[in-house]
């Protein structure tokens, strides 16, 4: 009886990990592409509502 | 063992068991991928600086955005005589550290095997950034953006 939920427990903790590690975290990847292209391209960020927009000058998209 | 313990313990391991994996979520869900190593900030640095001489030939239509996160050679006819010379080697050399940049980011995160998905998510990413009037290879040949 023990034994058996030992058993259990013991391939639920593993198929967690394996899941995780061959996950792509594609939601980070694309964070960090965004960062490394605007920095490569000199891309200004917008102006957002919120603060006072000095800058203006965005390249065209 | 008397009933009721064995059935208390029963419980117990069945909300270990459901709850392992939501743990496991937790500490490893989504973390950030490190792109501020030394290798990382030195290609960059070097596109960045080679992007100053590129940024015209974007513009004009004389080099692209390919599906595969590299550029090339669009249309020759639309460089100033004094670049065409120059520009299979610039063409090279940016291409060149872009393949840098997708392998060092998958080696530096310690999964070598991202490498290919590393530079599909770039080569996204760089088109969905492009600026109008750029040129991006789509899937039956060169778009206007």
């Amino acid at each position: 009886m023990f034994k058996s939920f030992s058993v259990l427990l013991l391939l639920a903790a593993l198929s967690a990990c394996v899941t995780i590690n061959i996950y792509f975290p594609a939601a980070a990847a694309e964070k960090a592409a965004d960062k490394i292209i605007d920095e490569v391209w000199q891309i200004q960020p917008d102006a957002k509502p919120a603060e006072s927009g000095t800058k203006n000058t965005t390249p065209a998209k | 063992m008397k009933k009721w313990i064995k059935q208390r313990i029963k419980l117990l391991v069945a909300c270990c068991v459901l709850l392992t994996p939501l743990m496991a979520q937790q500490a490893f869900a989504a973390p950030d991928l490190d792109i501020n190593t030394p290798a990382i900030s030195a290609i960059k640095n070097s596109m960045q600086a080679r992007h100053t001489s590129l940024a015209p030939h974007y513009a004009s239509g004389a080099i692209g955005l390919t599906s595969s996160g590299q550029i090339a050679v669009r249309d020759a006819t639309a460089l100033p005589l004094k670049d065409r010379q120059g520009i299979n080697g610039l063409v090279a050399a940016e291409n060149a550290d872009r393949s840098a940049l997708y392998k060092e980011i998958a080696n530096g995160n310690g999964h070598p095997e991202w490498e290919g998905e590393i530079r599909s998510t770039f080569a996204n990413r760089w088109i969905d950034k492009a600026q109008t009037g750029w040129w991006y290879q789509g899937a039956n040949g060169w778009i206007k953006k």
